[in-house]
């Protein structure tokens, strides 16, 4: 697919970005959880354009053993793209971004999971980015901490995650593609709301200090609501569950 | 793929005492919380490069060299040269490192810098272009861990920034289709100086340039990159844990401040 043409203004005189957003204003977003038979847990995002696949495996036992860890679980993660989730095909060889994400994602998801309860054991986070529309690590880390609840791996709690950045001298929230490339920075954040702790944070591009901090103000805003978003999705899958067992229960009672 | 890596067992052991130091307003190495260890920068050492810089941090050893080639640019930047940083942990330097592909902490470190020098736009591309989409210079900015004692990020930052800035190279350009030399050396165009500043958390205090004790048992690390301008250029946060907001604000502040103080020391090293 040709890659898209440079819009002439990212923001227009009414404050209206390319694709009808306020600056303050999310992408429409759509998580559903269990959604693979094989895996222990899993979880599908979008956002904007983005479409994500999140599936883990585990506690399972350690391949290769000498990475196993006497006193905790390791915590493996690959964020990786497909080669048609970009306008120009991706090599499916891993490149050194997608190293470097699947360390900066594992280590945001690292301080919810409670490894110290399954020693000697991996866990394991296969993000699969399907199609990518800016923002992908954030979406991931989103989906990756549904699908490990989903999995029934014990957690301190939900990480939520997205991106800020600079466009046209202003601070906006959760940049699509177009944005970030054409735009003059991008500040990926990943929260752990109850330990109030950013678990997650990268930037490129200029930001002044008092930019920096606005965009990450804005980015732990957009973290609550979709922190709530994730409460949401687990509740459709695991309430409905809850109600056919509860039923059942009940008939059987009266039978 | 990513895993959590093993803590070799004696930084176990050290635990306690290099996190009970730092609550207590010490450090290992006898430092406040927000000094640098002795910072030494020689330039020029490999006469083969186009620049070359060797920075001790401490104990920790790190030597940048600079290769600048003729190559063909990138299809979707035709008008820029072309900026390549790579990164080599290799195992004289640490008994933690290993020969074989780089490894994810040598990815990070060079893509880190990377960051820093591009969004900082130090290098001026464009002034690399000998013929728009065909042929320009390639700079190559390679990074040789020495010695690991920790902070690897910051010592390799400031070694690039004096390499770069110290680096020389011939004039090209362009006849016919040939690619010619012209004698004499002039410095490569620099219009920006981005310095990386790392901090990391122990126990519940932050420290500055933690030596390899600190790095072993720290919650989270955040390196902030500052350009000239006080500007914020690239950030990276590693670790297994996290900052809360308050944290991150103090960091980048200081992080201003000590920027500018090894800046100044970089381009005086560089000038030589």
């Amino acid at each position: 697919m040709p890659e898209p043409k440079q819009p002439e203004k990212l923001i227009d005189d009414k404050g209206v970005r390319i694709d009808g957003r306020r600056l303050d204003q999310l992408r429409p977003i759509k998580l559903e959880v269990g959604i693979l038979d094989k895996a222990d847990g899993s979880a599908y995002i979008e956002q904007g354009k983005n479409k994500i696949l999140v599936g883990v495996y585990g506690p399972r036992e350690a391949h290769p053993k000498h990475i196993a860890l006497p006193d905790r679980a390791v915590l493996r993660c690959r964020y990786r793209m497909a080669p048609f989730s970009v306008d120009e095909r991706k090599n499916p060889a891993p490149s050194r971004r997608e190293m470097e994400l699947s360390k900066v994602i594992r280590e945001s998801l690292e301080s919810v999971v409670l490894t110290d309860l399954y020693p000697r054991t991996t866990i394991d986070v296969f993000i699969e980015v399907l199609q990518s529309d800016g923002g992908s690590r954030c979406a991931g880390i989103t989906a990756a901490s549904l699908a490990l609840a989903d999995a029934g791996i014990p957690m301190r709690e939900l990480v939520a995650a997205c991106a800020v950045g600079k466009i046209q001298g202003h601070m906006a929230l959760d940049l699509s593609d177009a944005e970030d490339k054409y735009g003059e920075a991008d500040l990926p954040v990943a929260w752990v709301p109850n330990a109030n702790l950013v678990t997650l944070l990268q930037m490129d591009g200029i930001l002044t200090i008092n930019e920096f901090e606005k965009g990450l103000t804005m980015a732990l805003d957009a973290c609550k609501t979709i922190h709530s978003m994730q409460q949401e999705a687990l509740k459709k899958k695991y309430l409905v569950i809850k109600e056919v067992a509860e039923e059942r229960e009940e008939t059987e009672v009266v039978a | 793929m990513s895993f959590t890596p093993q803590l070799p067992p004696v930084a176990k052991l050290e635990q306690k005492t290099v996190i009970d130091l730092v609550a207590n307003g010490k450090r290992i190495d006898d430092r406040t919380a927000d000094s640098y260890r002795p910072l030494q920068i020689q330039v020029g050492l490999i006469e083969k490069a186009n620049g070359s810089a060797q920075v001790s941090l401490g104990k920790s050893k790190v030597l940048v060299g600079i290769k600048v080639e003729t190559g063909t640019p990138f299809p979707d930047t035709p008008d820029e040269g072309v900026l390549t940083v790579n990164a080599e942990l290799g195992p004289l330097a640490s008994p933690l490192f290993e020969t074989g592909p780089p490894s994810e902490q040598a990815i990070e470190l060079a893509r880190v810098i990377d960051r820093g020098i591009r969004e900082s736009k130090a290098v001026d591309m464009k002034s690399l272009v000998l013929l728009k989409g065909k042929k320009v210079q390639v700079v190559f900015v390679d990074i040789y861990i020495l010695d690991h004692d920790g902070n690897l990020i910051d010592a390799a930052s400031i070694a690039a920034l004096a390499a770069l800035a110290s680096a020389k190279l011939l004039k090209a350009e362009l006849k016919g289709d040939e690619v010619v030399y012209k004698p004499g050396l002039h410095p490569l165009p620099l219009n920006n100086h981005p310095v990386a500043v790392t901090f990391a958390k122990v126990g519940k205090t932050i420290v500055v340039d933690p030596v390899l004790e600190e790095e072993q048992v720290m919650n989270a690390r955040l390196t902030v990159t500052i350009e000239k301008n006080g500007n914020i250029c690239a950030m990276q946060k590693g670790g297994l844990s996290g900052f809360t907001q308050d944290e991150l604000k103090t960091m980048a502040h200081l992080a201003v401040q000590k920027s500018a103080e090894n800046r100044a020391k970089i381009l005086a090293a560089a000038k030589g």
